[in-house]
């Protein structure tokens, strides 16, 4: 049954290898055609295991498809189509084979059966998605990527020492199944750390306001649907109803509602509310338990906000990422007033901006109020309540702030990005059309969405109360937000966050390492002078008094030549010191990782 | 482009929109205290059956989220953009 299972990854990964060799004139037709097959196949793939290979002693599995596998991946290949339309004008092909080759990883890892396929494609996402913010070719984002690559490989590290860490307990046994979440092992729990690094749990979140802001404008797009709802989907598959991550869900939410509020750039905002909402789900998980009808509640929830997430987050970045494309421009303090430039943008952005503040009739109505319903009837009632207050925030900056000051408000645009401003080429558009016409479809037609989660529901979200709730907790905040409109002015700053240890921390590292190493290769290099440079002059001084006396001239060109060996010996002596400094550094790291996976 | 045109038409009367605006948000409140519209059985807690309690949620929740984050914010998290320039 194995033989003939076409792997979706395989299609995006094909196409993306065969995108250089397309002539120029089917180029359009290629990058839509393959994300369309893509998507034929997540949605014809039928139920079951599939791709088995034996490799060692172990069994890889590449394809298990089953309720939750099928949403998530029906979703990426959804999303990974409207982005490519969206970008499709970008000429670089490495820029949309990174963001192909970043979505086969995503499928692959929501198609893994087993920990070992799991982690592959899970490091192939890092490894690929660095180049989408690589691309914007900016020294900011150059040293972003870097940090961004660094905290994935850390993540990744705490994910393969977990993985070997559970395959040992159980004996060899590497299906990736749910966790024991009542007694998780030390091996559990630093899988999860490497789950919950990408879904961007604070402290551990750092790396996604600071990369996605400076990816390319498409680029981010990717960005934003891929990395986190996969992890999503990997917390929802290994560990359903571990009870630490609803407070940190809670927090998360809150978390980003806040750095939101000091934020000037509208896709770190953006980016920010990110964290907040994937905080939803997160606490979503964490109520899952799934013997209970309740907690198969909050886990259709967190895969249903999962779902519509991606498609209105892809959005609000396709409408930023517009703005930008088309300004040059994504701060607060350097737009405004665009109406007239931008409508179109404007009204996508708004579409979006009201699904994700869960109006109703948009699609985070449907979804955010499962995983709300599910705590407040679980008589978790803090949970609840503070989850409705990161509503009241969601609102606040992605429904009024970002279309307020980028589109209404004081006009502060420079006289060059004024004129530059106008409406976004039509795929662009036409990406934005797409995707917020599946916001409102999701948010009108509840059985398209529901009918995919992975336990049968017959959830109804348009109670008189909840629309009422819903829309008075909205429109208030709506008047809070024009009575505090002056404190909201935003300011040309950035926000510290936790990126600011490993930022600072590796600067204070460098200092001090550069000092002692400094230390030592003066010293070296004084030892030089001494037994080397020292008797060298007194050879050349030797020789040159000799050359006094005998040949004339001849032999001062040797004096000098041996003058300038002494300090060339120097000068060699300290870049092998450096050099050795790292190889030891590096000899070390690998020692400890194989430490970690030995024993 | 009739679309900036509905938007600079809408402008033109802000002082109408606003006014329907609040309009809105008077009826929201007195609709919701009908007892026979809005079926409070799906409330969860006992607060939530006073009239009003999400209006003033959402309201306080605003004021308290702004102010609380402009604190945070200005006790040090905020800082010039080129804070991580310099070396």
């Amino acid at each position: 049954m194995s033989e003939l299972w076409l792997h979706p990854a395989l299609i995006l990964l094909l196409g993306a290898l065969l995108l250089p060799l397309v002539p120029g004139r089917l180029r359009p037709g290629w990058l839509m055609l393959v994300p369309l097959l893509v998507f034929a196949r997540v949605w014809a793939m039928p139920s079951g295991v599939f791709g088995q290979v034996q490799v060692l002693d172990w069994t890889l599995t590449f394809g298990r498809v089953d309720a939750l596998s099928r949403i998530f991946a029906y979703i990426m290949a959804l999303m990974t189509g409207i982005a490519t339309l969206y970008g499709l004008h970008v000429k670089e092909n490495g820029q949309h084979m990174a963001a192909w080759v970043y979505a086969a990883g995503s499928l692959g890892a929501i198609l893994a059966g087993d920990l070992l396929t799991l982690f592959l494609f899970w490091e192939l996402m890092a490894l690929s998605s660095v180049f989408l913010v690589w691309y914007r070719r900016t020294p900011q984002s150059l040293a972003a990527g870097f940090r961004y690559l660094l905290v994935h490989m850390a993540g990744g590290v705490s994910l393969l020492a977990g993985i070997v860490l559970h395959a040992q307990a159980a004996g060899g046994d590497l299906a990736f199944n749910l966790f024991d979440v009542k007694h998780p092992t030390l091996g559990a729990w630093l899988v999860m750390i490497g789950f919950i690094l990408n879904a961007a749990v604070p402290p551990l979140h750092a790396w996604l306001p600071d990369a996605y802001a400076e990816g390319t404008f498409n680029g981010s797009v990717f960005l934003s649907a891929l990395t986190t709802k996969t992890a999503v989907y990997a917390l929802c598959r290994g560990f359903a109803g571990l009870d630490i991550l609803v407070p940190l869900g809670v927090i998360m939410a809150l978390y980003g509602v806040v750095y939101a509020v000091l934020e000037n750039d509208c896709r770190r905002l953006l980016a920010y509310h990110i964290i907040s909402q994937v905080g939803y789900m997160v606490a979503g998980v964490g109520m899952a338990d799934l013997d209970t009808p309740l907690g198969q509640l909050a886990l259709n929830g967190a895969c249903a906000h999962a779902f519509a997430h991606i498609l209105y987050k892809g959005l609000l970045f396709m409408g930023c990422g517009a703005v930008l494309h088309m300004t040059g421009q994504s701060k607060f303090t350097e737009l405004g007033g665009l109406w007239q430039k931008m409508p179109w943008a404007f009204v996508f952005t708004l579409v979006g901006g009201l699904s994700i503040s869960a109006f109703p009739l948009f699609s985070g109505f449907v979804s955010k109020s499962m995983i709300v319903a599910a705590g407040f009837e679980q008589h978790r009632l803090w949970t609840g309540f503070l989850l409705m207050l990161a509503s009241v925030g969601t609102f606040l900056h992605t429904g009024l702030k970002v279309p307020y000051f980028i589109w209404f408000g004081q006009n502060r645009c420079k006289p060059e990005t004024w004129a530059r401003a106008k409406e976004a080429p039509w795929n662009m558009n036409a990406g934005m059309a797409v995707a917020s016409a599946l916001c409102i479809f999701i948010g009108c037609y509840t059985p398209y969405l529901y009918r995919m989660l992975p336990y049968p529901t017959d959830f109804q979200p348009y109670t008189a109360y909840h629309v009422s709730e819903t829309l008075q907790v909205l429109f208030f905040t709506a008047v809070g937000f024009f009575l505090l409109l002056k404190k909201l002015t935003p300011e040309p700053t950035i926000s510290l966050d936790t990126d600011w240890f490993y930022r600072m921390g590796g600067r204070a590292f460098l200092r001090f390492a550069e000092r002692r190493a400094q230390a030592v290769d003066n010293w070296v290099g004084e030892l030089y002078r001494w037994a080397g440079l020292i008797p060298l002059k007194a050879a050349a001084f030797l020789v040159g008094l000799f050359d006094n006396h005998v040949i004339d001239g001849l032999v001062d060109g040797l004096g000098a030549v041996v003058r300038a060996v002494g300090s060339r010996l120097r000068t060699a002596q300290r870049g092998a010191l450096q050099e050795s400094l790292t190889l030891a550094f590096a000899a070390v790291v690998i020692l400890v990782v194989a430490l970690l996976l030995l024993f | 482009m009739n679309l900036v045109r509905l938007i600079a038409f809408l402008r033109n009367r802000l002082k109408t929109v606003v006014r329907i605006g609040l309009a809105a948000l008077a009826l929201l409140v007195a609709l919701d205290a009908l007892p026979g519209l809005v079926d409070k059985e799906h409330a969860h807690t006992r607060a939530e059956h006073l009239p009003a309690f999400w209006a003033v949620f959402g309201f306080v929740g605003c004021v308290v989220l702004i102010v609380v984050s402009k604190w945070f914010g200005k006790a040090g998290i905020m800082q010039r953009e080129d804070y991580y320039d310099d070396e």
